[in-house]
């Protein structure tokens, strides 16, 4: 902001778009939408608040512009009013209350007020009544937060809202609520007020109404109040303060904004009557154009049309703004005169912002000569922040908490201007990073970095560290600054900490030290928790754009990270004769959906109203009748339907696991043989099933051997067909056998079966017949094939060849023979497909076995691959043991048969691509013969129709599947997503991870149909692309730098990650199979896991300590800090455990320390270590049981059990641990540091 | 002569003026979901090379012909035809991939090109017929004519008189 006076109008404009991120982080969600909705559709929104009471307490603000159009519908107009009614009255009661605490509250109030309800507090007595207090009653909401809005859901009808849970006035105003109701039911017009004052007792300015004119001195002190403000207002008026110019003011539009809100704070604090008397003038005023425009009778009058008039408008009222400053009386008169412009040009709404903007004169001005598009963001930006305030009070209150007012202000002044005006506290740290010198080094420390190579901790050394340490501090700053504020809620730092810029070039220390958790949707708060897992389901873009135009702009891919068949911990089962479902659409009834009246529900999907049948009206967990809103599945957004027989094309087939074995010379050399027997032996009666379950065997080398387990056989009989070209099946019928009627012949054949082939001298694989027999002994039932193979397949049908020169493994041109040689294995799977039969894959070769065309018959059929190279039982007894921990979960685990998935998107968006294993049998329907819990899935969304009139989308996955027992049943996942109109949004709403993943899965998509260096340029291009379309949009003053937003920062990183996976490195020997199932991983693994193949999790855990520790299950797990991955961190006197997904690495340096090997290894020294462990010893020391309590902590974390590798310093091993060090040089690849030198010379290009 | 050519152009065109509504027809189908996409591919891709062929055979007739202007429009699109089979990934199921075709917007592009091509053979075949007809007109000698009886009656009438 030091720049503010000279801020053009690109940084008016800008910080307009700030704004709404900064300040409403969380509530700008709810509020932008509400608004928007309102405004454009009204008619859609208000249902869906009419299901969510609370998120109605926030957004009530924006319903209240909504009604105003939305009247036409009665239905929803009523319920909006009853929602309301309870803030109305809250509002009536802040007038004669009249100390409206918080500056943001206030704000809202006043734009409320000014823009839509020109309805002075003092005519509240009637209609008008309702406005004041529903402006107060915004403020209570902000302040109070979460609590009041769920009260309210409680009773979304009648019930007043309970909002103002901090002030004593919001519990007066209570009373008046029942009289406001009728009030807000009967006029139309009350829906525009909905602001809800909960406002703190303790603030003196709570009527904010009429607010225009704001004391910047009073602002302060609204300040002071850490909670109550939006951290926007405060760094403002912190920026206010320290240049006491209102052209300050001007520049920054949020400081408008702030300053506008809290002048009326400071006004109603000092004369409530006064101010209420203005305020009604103005709005009186307004009311009268307002009438014209739109309903006459009703205060709320949002103009519908959103125009971008509020600039001009606010020309004239920055005059008055400065005016307010001085003399509040005076900014009254403003106002009053202000609002008629308003209503002339836009419409209420407008007005009240418009006033708000005034204050910020200057912004206005900018925003009027800028694009359309500007305008419309600088409204929403300012319906941001009034949203924020009526919404999502928390989220604002823990930005300020945390980030101090600083923050805030640091962003817009670095969005502006390089230059920031912090709040004191904070701006300390802040300075620190912006603070280049530490950068200034860091180029002569990238050397030193990638030399110090294997862990040569000598990081002190360099000064880069110091600045380092100094980054380190951020966080603890941050944290401090919480701890300070206290008050705040927690979550909604990360909305205005999303977009803070981060000079990547500069701060080095970009990785946080805890692991990265996904971005929070900024929605209300009730929705939030309403929200899915983002275990289950994410978006790339948490702010989903407004137009396929801005999503162009913004250079992110769309797309979802899908993980339906998680397994669940708490899933409400729900056993209802009538699943009820949109009738058009076919959408499940979910959170999101919006009941307009007892018997009629709104689709979230597509908006047809639907009936609420009889039987959803009577709630089975509570008893009660007429509460359709109550039902579980309205209450959660993961939920899990017996499906009827309609649900069935068939009766639910049994369970069926038919195994393929590879017995050839090859495959009894390696040995594998002995492990799956013996696992199978293990875990017979663990197979998920009934009493139905049927198994059976094939094994298969040059010929077909079929085993005749039929009940009443004193033991197995072995049926042999030669004739590979025409395979038929000995006796159709025995084949196949239960499970619990042959158990002991199966025993039998398993402790045979390893024996058996012992001195074979078959050397060729016919894997094509076995399968086509496999998939004819299938196809009556479906079910599940396990193939075993471990080498090319030599005869048959299928055969293959051997395409893989090794002399081009490390080839940095071209990767070839990445796709399938033959369309056998893809039509098999799809023949499978059909037949509901889903083919899993275990390839353990020690050779080239093409999996490039091996994988299809996993890929189409919906099964998963495993892969185990150079596998052999005694020679490589990691992967024997990582055979057998994959066998045993593979065995047990939760598994759907016949299923299919679908996935459903708000009208308007569309779905193009599909990422995973399954075949797409129609346009968004993927056919899965089975789904196991370790399947992740993708797709890629484009925007084909404007979301203009909508400010929430939501997606809707179905599986519908048959459980190894035989029921029908549907998992249903609902996410919720708001709609933004700004790119600043939507860059403030990237979840970094899921587009990481999502472009993985394209990247392998793209390598495969085009080639791997496409693949790879696409990549880089990815970041380049993103970074410089952010760097247009922040219009920042340090064109040289290498700038991103904060929910960006880690972008070039993992990109740079991606780069160096096997999947698509070059230069560096890859062996083909080994890159083919690196790509099948990216496409078929869920989000978690797979971003842990990307990017593993470095701990140094030769120092554990308790500090930080959690609690898991009685034992004190040790959170260590994450590490960069970069040998700079590694030393030698350390120890360190890398989490990479299916592997951990324990490295573990040459003077490590004697007490770390004593204790955790059990060796006396390094030197006695063995080179190959793969077990911590149990140990009564402190130091195992920390060590081994975080190791196991990590592994109870994932479905795989992953292997563990103890690496010594010296051991050829090392190099697998050390090419997970992604941000080092390698011969062929770029350090991290390169890297982005490369990115900002794209840029820059 | 020449009237052979352009007859044989003119059945040809509109065979695949018939082939193309029916690949209309079935991606549409598909995209309405009224089959799905294993049997739509399997239908489309046994006539691919059918219509490969037609699409070859008239450049080649026209440039035997010596027709160059027509030749040369046909040209690219059977050029293009040609690519596109060629270029088929070894392991795909044909030109029409049941797997991919839902993905990145294949059906769409499939349809697009369905559509021009269809526009493409309805242009086609007028010029064929317009040239036929010259054709016609120009082969045949007014003997000729007579002995096929294209000018019986008038010749009678001329006789008369």
């Amino acid at each position: 902001m030091s720049a503010p006076a000279g801020a053009p109008h690109p940084h008016a404009a800008a910080s307009a778009r700030i704004p709404p991120r900064l300040g409403a982080p969380a509530p700008a969600g709810p509020g932008p939408r509400y608004q928007n909705g309102p405004a454009q559709n009204q008619m859609q929104f208000p249902p869906g608040y009419g299901l969510h009471p609370q998120g109605y307490g926030v957004p009530s603000g924006l319903y209240s512009q909504g009604p105003g159009k939305s009247t036409p519908l009665p239905l929803e107009s009523q319920y909006g009013t009853d929602y309301y009614s309870g803030h109305y009255t809250v509002p009536t009661q802040n007038v004669t209350l009249a100390p409206g605490p918080s500056t943001m509250n206030m704000q809202l109030g006043s734009q409320q007020v000014y823009g839509r309800g020109p309805l002075a507090p003092q005519t509240v007595g009637s209609t008008p009544g309702s406005f004041p207090g529903s402006v107060a009653s915004s403020a209570s909401h902000l302040h109070t937060g979460r609590p009041q809005p769920y009260s309210s859901f409680d009773n979304h009808y009648n019930s007043p809202v309970i909002p103002s849970a901090n002030s004593s006035i919001a519990s007066q105003g209570f009373p008046l609520t029942s009289g406001h109701y009728a009030m807000s039911t009967a006029s139309g017009a009350v829906y525009p007020s909905v602001s809800y004052p909960s406002v703190p007792a303790g603030d003196p300015y709570g009527q904010v109404f009429t607010s225009q004119s704001t004391s910047v001195i009073t602002q302060f002190k609204e300040n002071s109040f850490p909670g109550q403000n939006t951290a926007i207002s405060h760094p403002q008026q912190q920026q206010q303060q320290q240049q006491q110019q209102q052209q300050q003011q001007q520049q920054s539009p949020m400081g408008y904004n702030t300053s506008s809100w809290a002048t009326p704070g400071l006004q109603s604090t000092q004369d409530n009557l006064t101010q209420n008397h203005i305020g009604s003038l103005a709005t009186v005023g307004n009311p009268s154009s307002a009438d014209s425009s739109s309903c006459p009778g009703k205060q709320n009058i949002q103009l519908p049309k959103t125009s971008s008039a509020p600039p001009t408008v606010s020309s004239g009222s920055v005059s008055a703004r400065k005016q307010p400053t001085t003399d509040q009386a005076t900014n009254p008169v403003v106002s009053g005169i202000q609002p008629p412009e308003l209503l002339l040009q836009e419409g209420m709404q407008y007005g009240g912002y418009v006033n708000n903007q005034a204050s910020s004169a200057p912004t206005p001005s900018s925003s009027t000569s800028d694009d359309e598009e500007e305008e419309e963001e600088d409204e929403e930006a300012a319906i941001d922040s009034s949203s924020t305030t009526s919404s999502a009070s928390p989220v604002p209150n823990s930005f300020d908490v945390l980030e101090g007012g600083t923050y805030p202000g640091e962003t817009m002044d670095t969005l502006s201007s390089s230059t920031s005006s912090p709040a004191p506290a904070l701006s300390v740290p802040q300075a620190t990073k912006p603070a280049k010198p530490f950068g200034y080094g860091y180029p002569t420390l990238q050397p030193g970095y990638q030399n110090v190579g294997l862990g040569s901790g000598t990081q002190p050394s360099n000064p880069a560290y110091s600045g380092f340490q100094q980054y380190a501090q951020y966080p603890g700053m941050n944290q401090l600054s919480s701890s300070l504020s206290g008050l705040s809620l927690q979550h909604s730092s990360q909305q205005p900490e999303s977009l803070r810029p981060v000079n990547l070039t500069q701060d080095r220390n970009i990785l946080p030290v805890t692991p990265v958790l996904a971005p929070v949707p900024n929605l209300s708060s009730d929705l939030k928790k309403l929200n899915c897992n983002p275990h289950s389901f994410r978006c790339t873009l948490t702010n989903i754009p407004q137009t396929q135009a801005l999503l162009n702009k913004a250079k992110l891919p769309l797309g979802l990270l899908l993980h339906p068949f998680r397994d669940l911990t708490q899933l409400p089962v729900i056993t209802s004769s009538t699943i009820v479902r949109c009738r058009s659409c076919r959408t499940y009834i979910n959170p999101f959906v919006s009941f307009i009246d007892q018997r009629r529900w709104k689709c979230n999907l597509c908006y047809r109203v639907n009936d609420v049948p009889e039987e959803f009206m009577y709630n089975p967990l509570i008893r009660s009748y007429g509460e359709p809103h109550k039902r579980p599945e309205v209450q959660n957004s993961t939920v899990e339907f017996i499906a009827s027989s309609d649900y069935m094309l068939r009766p639910p087939q049994p369970a069926v696991y038919l195994f393929v074995l590879d017995v050839s010379h090859n495959a009894v050399e390696a040995g594998y043989l002995t492990i799956v027997c013996q696992s199978l032996l293990e875990n017979l009666d663990k197979l998920p099933g009934d009493s139905r379950t049927r198994i059976g065997f094939i094994t298969f080398d040059s010929t077909v051997h079929f085993y005749n387990l039929q009940e009443g056989l004193s033991q197995p009989q072995m049926l042999i067909v030669s004739d590979i070209d025409d395979i038929f099946l000995p006796t159709p019928d025995s084949l196949l056998v239960n499970l619990h009627e042959s158990k002991e012949l199966i025993k039998d054949l398993l402790n045979a079966l390893p024996n058996m082939f012992t001195y074979t001298r078959e050397t060729h694989s016919a894997l094509g017949p076995a399968l086509q027999a496999a998939f004819k002994l299938m196809s009556p039932t479906g079910g599940r094939v396990s193939v075993f193979q471990t080498q090319l397949p030599s005869l048959g049908a299928g055969l293959l060849q051997s395409r893989e020169d090794p002399n081009q493994r490390s080839s940095t041109k071209v990767v070839q023979h990445l796709g399938p040689a033959t369309d056998f294995y893809k039509k098999l799977a799809l023949d499978c497909s059909g037949q509901q039969t889903a083919v899993d894959l275990f390839l353990l070769s020690s050779q080239y076995s093409d999996l490039a065309s091996l994988a299809c018959m996993s890929k189409y059929s919906a099964g998963c691959i495993y892969y185990y190279p150079s596998f052999h039982h005694t020679h490589n007894p990691s992967q024997a043991e990582k055979l057998q921990k994959d066998l045993k979960r593979y065995l047990t685990r939760k598994i759907g048969f016949e299923a299919v998935m679908r996935i459903r998107c708000t009208k308007g968006l569309s779905i193009h691509t599909f990422h995973g294993n399954f075949f797409v049998r129609s346009t968004d329907l993927l056919s899965l013969a089975n789904i196991n819990p370790d399947a992740g899935f993708a797709v890629q969304m484009s925007i084909e129709e404007n979301l203009t009139d909508t400010s929430l989308v939501c997606f809707q996955t179905a599986l519908l599947y048959t459980s190894s027992k035989g029921e029908r049943r549907i998992r249903v996942h609902t996410l919720c997503l708001p709609v933004v109109s700004s790119l600043a949004d939507v860059y403030a709403g990237v979840d970094v991870q899921a587009a990481i993943c999502l472009l993985a899965n394209m990247a392998v998509d793209r390598s495969i149909s085009s080639s791997l260096s496409d693949a790879r340029d696409a990549l880089v291009n990815a970041v380049v692309d993103s970074l410089s379309a952010y760097s247009q949009t922040s219009s920042n003053s340090q064109q040289s730098a290498l700038i991103a937003p904060t929910s960006l920062k880690l972008f070039p990183l993992y990109v740079l990650a991606l780069l160096k996976q096997k999947a698509f490195r070059t230069g560096t020997s890859t062996r083909l199979d080994d890159r083919v199932f690196a790509m099948c991983q990216m496409k078929c693994q869920p989000l978690i896991h797979l971003m842990k193949i990307i990017h593993p999790n470095l701990y140094r855990i030769d120092k554990l300590t308790d500090e930080g520790a959690i609690h898991v299950n009685d034992r004190i797990v040790p959170q260590p800090p994450l590490q960069k991955l970069s040998a700079e961190k590694l030393t030698r006197e350390g120890a360190f455990l890398m989490d990479a997904g299916s592997v951990i690495y324990i490295w573990i340096g040459k003077s490590c320390d004697n007490n770390f090997i004593k204790d955790v290894l059990g060796y006396p020294d390094y030197a006695s270590v063995p080179p190959k462990l793969t077990h911590l010893p149990e140990l009564d020391t402190l130091y195992s049981e920390r060590t081994r309590s975080f190791l196991s902590w990590l592994i109870d974390n994932r479905p795989l059990s992953p292997v563990l590798h103890v690496i010594k310093d010296e051991s050829p091993a090392k190099t697998d641990f050390f090419q997970h060090l992604v941000e080092d040089r390698t011969e062929a690849a770029f350090s991290y540091y390169e890297f982005l030198l490369h990115v900002q010379q794209q840029i820059c290009k | 002569m020449e009237a052979v050519v352009f007859i044989f152009s003119l059945i040809d065109g509109c065979a695949l003026i018939f082939l193309s509504v029916y690949f209309i027809i079935t991606l549409s189908d598909l995209e309405c979901d009224y089959i799905n996409a294993r049997s739509c591919c399997s239908k489309l891709n046994k006539w691919v090379v059918p219509k490969l062929t037609g699409h070859t055979i008239v450049p080649i007739l026209m440039l035997i012909s010596l027709h160059w202007f027509i030749f040369l429009l046909n040209l690219p699109v059977a050029t293009w035809n040609i690519y596109q089979f060629i270029m088929v990934p070894s392991g795909n199921m044909g030109v029409f991939d049941p797997t991919e075709i839902h993905n990145q917007g294949q059906l769409k592009t499939h349809m697009k090109e369905a559509m021009i091509k269809l526009g493409f053979h309805l242009l086609c075949f007028f010029m064929y017929l317009y040239s036929m007809i010259l054709a016609l007109i120009n082969d045949l000698t007014w003997k000729e004519m007579l002995k096929l009886g294209v000018l019986h009656y008038s010749e009678q009438l001329r006789s008369q008189k």
